[in-house]
């Protein structure tokens, strides 16, 4: 028993040395990237010197303090997925106060460092627009209440430590809808302004003491309210009718409510439809924006409406900023060609632009989404402004001076679909200047290298060397290298813009925001899907490398499609079809090529037709001739039926499309709806590279693998274990796996899991899958691995035959041959609850492989493929240990050094992509979500090449001094002869 | 000698290889007193005989140890293969390859080796024959201690661990719908 503790702990040791990285290394081949996302929600604290800082939230649920000077991330916090962020204020001059969740949680951040002061949670009883205030200069008892609206009540909370002080329900007030929550300054009494059945504005005034009740006023309107209310000015508001034709101003004088209509169309002529009053609280005037432009109307003090401006409907307008006593001021956005003219104007003196500025502004940005202002005071105490800018790729800037002050590229939080392409080939001919320059950077580098090796370098020389190895001119450069380490990165965000990333030391190559991809007024555009489209390897060497991209014009399925072809090198738009003449609910990416080597595709619109691309006669013919062999399936959540179809070669009657065929059902798998629900699907990766067909096991023996690509994962529970953890008993909750064959639709394999559910997450690969799913009898997660393998190809062990060639195995195979197959599995208990799986992809398949487990930690865990092999027993015989099988053990281990994210974290860690390299050995790997993270990791060690660090330098040093050493040998035994003869 | 002296004036001395001193008919100087001459065929050709059997007798003995010498090597081979055990690192490998070569090179120099027992009276057959055979051995035990060690294609793992898998006939794909 010692010595097999012994072995294991020798194993573990071997193992984990086999992945852990010094601490000199980190940001060797790594980089990380920390974003935050789209902002909604902007407050500045520039009041005190010190650190100017701006803090944001946004649509990724981040808060964030950035630093006003930079840009830069002060402090960050990640919100769970469904802890929305509703508002943000700073209170007390010190916490950053977040309402989130629909008003139900309140928290109180510390401004400085961003440490989380207090928590309340708010309770609800039904779910409501979240409002929060924090009055600026309200006491109450030595105390500064926060006012939340959330879930029907209304809260008073102490900023200081977060303690209640009085609640009031408006729940029994009628079905009152608050819109608003308005503080008018000096007076102790809150005023709740809203809307009851949307045909009724009442407005609840509350006392800020007790919560106590003090007036309540009503008024109906019959006509119904379209939007929010918007308050103007003290005891003003302005609605739209239902009709969104008229505007209805209220009035709450001395307790009474009037209500004043004007139509739209009596301010502005020749408007139709589709108004909105804008939201940007303006004191004494509001916006509204029509098809055509936004109109800016003031509220005379008798209550009548004037039109002050009208301005295109692209200008972005801010909310109003306190100046001084009775001066405010707003800034608004206007986009030119290739800039944007950035304007402050006072709101009491419309007529002329308090400040105007023009700012080159990227194409590639799109347009303004919208502008939070903050100003200063200059030397000469006149105001200056600053603008934080939100661009339609997310992007956030900051305007000063008519200057960009910084740029955060915070599209990038959004990562939708990631694939690579190859950089351009070096072109030969180097200048002998650079190549003695370079050489003599190398022999330097080497030579303190070599210093640091034999610990006579100095400190500053430790560090020079750590410079040179971080910032290796080698790793960044635009061309193709040996090895496959660099790549452009070609990520796909969900603001529709298409980004290419330096794998060496991930700065953005080039970024284009697609035109078909752009949301308009009259339709939502989405990215759905990223594909390689053209890799030439062997022809068409002449062109570069080519990226699809799908999206989808509107919400549904069956929406019309945009199509984009983007050149990898140097994302120029191609080609680009929108809206595409069919919607896109497929994209099958086919294993053929026509001859300028542009990949196949089918697009599997919402009436199952099948569209080929690219459109050319060629493309036609290879598919015409493949077609027999092409079959697709969809996997129908909602009903919980798989289907397989086959692709006929008849185009449909309705069309005239030579490009579009028509399909037909072969197959359906349903579960019965009932038991079973189909929480997770995975298939094999297109592009996995698989070596060998057979698995050498102990004592020589062979096992024959089920290698194919057609198979697909398939999980499903009972109905009631669909909901979160802990919602279902263990009796209730079955979780069933199966193997299917997506070609014949046959059922490979089937497991069942009782007492376990889902969340499940798996990685198919060559012949196994593992998924991960919570164990609710043992209360764990469990991990679970299937492999199959190859019945009807076992018997192909005679020596004999096999060295004359008279075996099946190199003969092509087809799902309807059936062929035999046996299945090994085994459980084991893991840790931590998983975000996502992959595994590490190599170029030809033969170096070992890692799982590469996304934890809830956000980090990147390496786990050797070996802890999750089903043929490991309690005690494995001699012959399985020199295979090397492990003992069986209950949980899987999780070695520290084995995090390939180190000390990072992927704050809000979506997917693991892994890229092989050239080198066998390596394997890239790039984890996103609101982070970005790359680096690469070698299995089973980096075998096929020295390390980075390999001292060439004492080699080069060994080999002098062995020639010097064989020479003077030489000379001294020559010598010793002669003496000897002349003895 | 004197002759030699007297034909070649301008030379100091001449060596007479040629020994005619079996010749006594030539030559016109009497032999010493004492002296007899007598042809070494016909002198003591007994002697002679017997002195050659047992020369023949040791170089045949002397063959057949020559012949046995690799049984001992083999016996050590064998003794130090046990003792390297049947994992491959440089130890095994490097007595495996040992015990590969020298029969290998003991074989290219079978004629050499017998060479200094080379006898028309001595049958070098057998004992070539055993020092042969002994050697295959010690070489066979080479291929079953390589054999072991698992470095020999005997086995279909060997064979089918570079076969890359089958082409599948049918291509299929698809998934959830995308959203």
């Amino acid at each position: 028993m010692a010595m097999a503790i012994k072995l294991s702990l020798i194993l573990l040791f071997f193992l984990s040395s086999s992945f852990a990285l010094y601490e000199d290394q980190v940001g060797f081949m790594d980089w990380h990237q920390r974003y935050i996302g789209k902002v909604k929600h902007a407050v500045f604290h520039t009041q005190k010197a010190g650190r100017k800082r701006v803090v944001v939230s946004t649509e990724e649920n981040v808060i964030a303090s950035l630093d006003l000077r930079r840009g830069e991330i002060f402090w960050r916090h990640v919100l769970g997925a469904n802890d929305v962020v509703d508002q943000v204020d700073i209170a007390l001059g010190k916490y950053v106060i977040t309402l989130s969740s629909e008003g139900s949680i309140l928290r109180a951040w510390n401004l400085p460092d961003g440490q989380m002061v207090w928590e309340s949670f708010l309770s609800g009883s039904k779910s409501s627009k979240a409002l929060l205030t924090v009055p600026a200069n309200l006491k109450v008892d030595l105390d500064s209440p926060i006012f939340v609206y959330g879930g029907g009540y209304l809260h008073a909370i102490s900023s200081i430590d977060g303690e209640y002080l009085w609640k009031k329900d408006f729940a029994t007030e009628g079905n009152i809808d608050v819109h608003q929550l308005i503080l008018p300054g000096g007076s102790d009494v809150v005023h709740a302004v809203g809307v009851t059945d949307s045909s009724q504005f009442d407005t609840y005034e509350v006392d800020v003491k007790n919560g106590g009740l003090l007036k309540h006023t009503t008024a109906s309107f019959p006509g119904g309210i379209y939007g929010e209310v918007l308050p103007v000015s003290g005891g003003r508001f302005v609605v739209l009718d239902a009709s969104r034709s008229v505007l209805v101003l209220i009035t709450i004088e001395n307790g009474q409510t009037h209500l004043e209509q004007t139509h739209v169309s009596d301010l502005i002529h020749g408007s139709s439809g589709n108004t909105v009053i804008l939201p940007s609280k303006l004191s004494g005037i509001f916006s509204l924006r029509t098809d055509s432009c936004i109109v800016f109307i003031k509220v005379t003090n008798e209550g009548k409406l004037k039109v002050m401006e009208k301005v295109d409907k692209t200008v972005v307008v801010s909310d109003a900023l306190p100046l001084s006593e009775g001066e405010q001021a707003f800034a608004l956005v206007e986009h030119g060609d290739g800039k944007i003219e950035l304007s402050v104007r006072l709101v009491h003196d419309m007529s002329s632009n308090h400040l105007k500025e023009t700012v080159k502004m990227d194409h590639e940005r799109g347009f303004v989404h919208k502008i939070f202002i903050n100003n200063y005071v200059r030397t000469d105490r006149s105001h200056g402004f600053r603008a934080l800018i939100v661009m339609e790729d997310h992007s956030l800037l900051l305007l000063q001076q008519g200057e960009i002050v910084w740029t955060r590229d915070d599209g990038l939080a959004s990562v939708i679909d990631v694939t690579t392409s190859e950089l351009p080939v070096e072109k030969i001919g180097v200048s002998v200047a650079k190549v003695e320059h370079s050489l003599f950077e190398w022999l330097k580098g080497h030579m303190l290298k070599l210093k640091g090796t034999l610990m006579l370098a100095t400190p500053d020389e430790v560090a020079a060397i750590q410079q040179i190895r971080l910032q290796s001119s080698e790793k960044s450069k635009m061309t193709r290298d040996h090895n496959g380490f660099r790549r452009l990165l070609i990520l796909l965000t969900r603001a529709g813009k298409l980004y290419a990333l330096h794998t060496g030391d991930g700065r953005v190559v080039w970024s284009t925001l697609l035109q078909s991809l752009r949301t308009t007024s009259q339709q939502k555009c989405a990215g759905l899907k990223l594909h390689q489209w053209q890799v030439p390897h062997h022809h068409a060497l002449d062109k570069n490398p080519s990226v699809l991209v799908v999206g989808r014009c509107g919400l549904s399925l069956t929406s019309p499609s945009a199509l984009s072809i983007v050149d990898a090198y140097t994302g120029k738009e191609l080609q680009s079809t929108s809206p595409a003449q069919h919607s896109t609910v497929q994209v099958i990416p086919l294993p053929y090529r026509d001859s300028t080597e542009q990949q196949l595709h089918l697009l599997i619109d919402a009436d199952k037709h099948a569209h080929l691309y690219p459109t050319t006669p060629e493309a036609a013919d290879i598919f015409q001739r493949e077609s027999e062999n092409v079959y697709w399936y969809s996997v129908e959540l909602d009903a919980g039926i798989l289907r397989g179809y086959g692709v006929k070669k008849t185009h449909p009657s309705n069309t005239v499309d030579d490009y579009c065929f028509e399909t037909r059902n072969l197959w359906s798998v349903v579960f019965p709806s009932e038991s079973e629900k189909i929480i997770a699907t995975v298939a094999r990766k297109q592009n996995e590279v698989v070596h060998t067909q057979a698995k050498v096991i102990a004592d020589e023996d062979v096992m024959y693998k089920y290698i194919s690509k057609n198979m697909l994962f398939v999980a499903t529970v009972s109905p009631k274990a669909n909901g979160p953890i802990g919602s279902a008993t263990p009796d209730e909750s079955v979780l069933v796996v199966y193997l299917v064959d997506t070609v014949t639709g046959r059922i490979l394999h089937r497991m069942t899991h009782l007492g376990s559910q889902g969340p499940v997450h798996a990685v198919l690969s060559e012949n196994w899958v593992v998924y991960h799913y919570f164990n609710l009898r043992a209360h764990r997660y469990e991990m679970s691995v299937i492999e199959i393998y190859d019945q009807s190809r076992a018997e192909n062990k005679d020596v004999l035959k096999l060295i004359v060639g008279k075996h099946n195995l190199t003969t092509p195979v087809s799902s309807y041959s059936r062929p035999e197959v046996t299945t090994k599995s085994q459980s084991y208990f893991f840790t931590h609850s998983v975000k996502a799986i992959s595994v590490s992809s190599t170029a030809k398949g033969i170096t070992s492989k890692h799982l590469l487990i996304g934890t809830i930690g956000d980090q990147v865990l390496a786990l050797d493929k070996r802890f999750v092999d089903p043929r490991r027993s309690l005690n494995p015989t001699q012959a399985e240990k020199e295979e090397g099988l492990l003992p069986l053990t209950d949980a899987l281990p999780i070695i520290p050094q084995s995090y390939v994210t180190h000390a990072l974290k992927v704050e809000g860690l979506r997917g693991i992509e892994t890229i092989p390299a050239k080198l066998e050995s390596t394997s890239l790997v790039f984890a996103y979500g609101i982070d970005l993270f790359y680096t690469r990791i070698a299995p089973s060690k980096t075998y096929d090449s020295l390390t980075e660090d390999f001292n060439y330098a004492l080699l080069l040093l060994t080999i002098v001094a062995l020639v010097v050493a064989i020479f003077v040998t030489w000379v001294l035994s020559e010598r010793k002869d002669l003496q000897d003869k002349w003895r | 000698m004197e002759k030699g002296k007297g034909v070649m004036g301008s030379r100091k001395w001449a060596v007479e290889f040629f020994d005619n001193s079996s010749t006594p008919s030539t030559r016109d100087i009497p032999d010493p007193p004492g002296f007899t001459r007598v042809s070494h065929e016909q002198d003591d050709s007994t002697l002679s005989r017997q002195k050659k059997d047992a020369e023949a007798n040791w170089k045949s003995q002397k063959a057949w140890e020559v012949a046995q010498a690799p049984f001992k090597n083999l016996l050590m081979m064998g003794f130090m293969m046990w003792m390297a055990g049947s994992t491959v690192h440089l130890f095994s490998i490097g007595i495996t390859f040992s015990a590969l070569w020298q029969p290998l090179s003991a074989l290219q120099g079978v004629g050499k080796v017998f060479e200094p027992y080379k006898d028309s009276k001595v049958d070098l057959l057998a004992p070539k024959l055993v020092y042969i055979a002994l050697n295959l051995g010690g070489m066979l035990l080479g291929v079953w201690k390589l054999n072991t060690l698992g470095l020999l294609p005997t086995h279909a793992s060997d064979w089918v661990s570079s076969l890359p898998p089958a082409h599948e006939v049918e291509y299929s794909g698809g998934g959830i719908a995308l959203y």
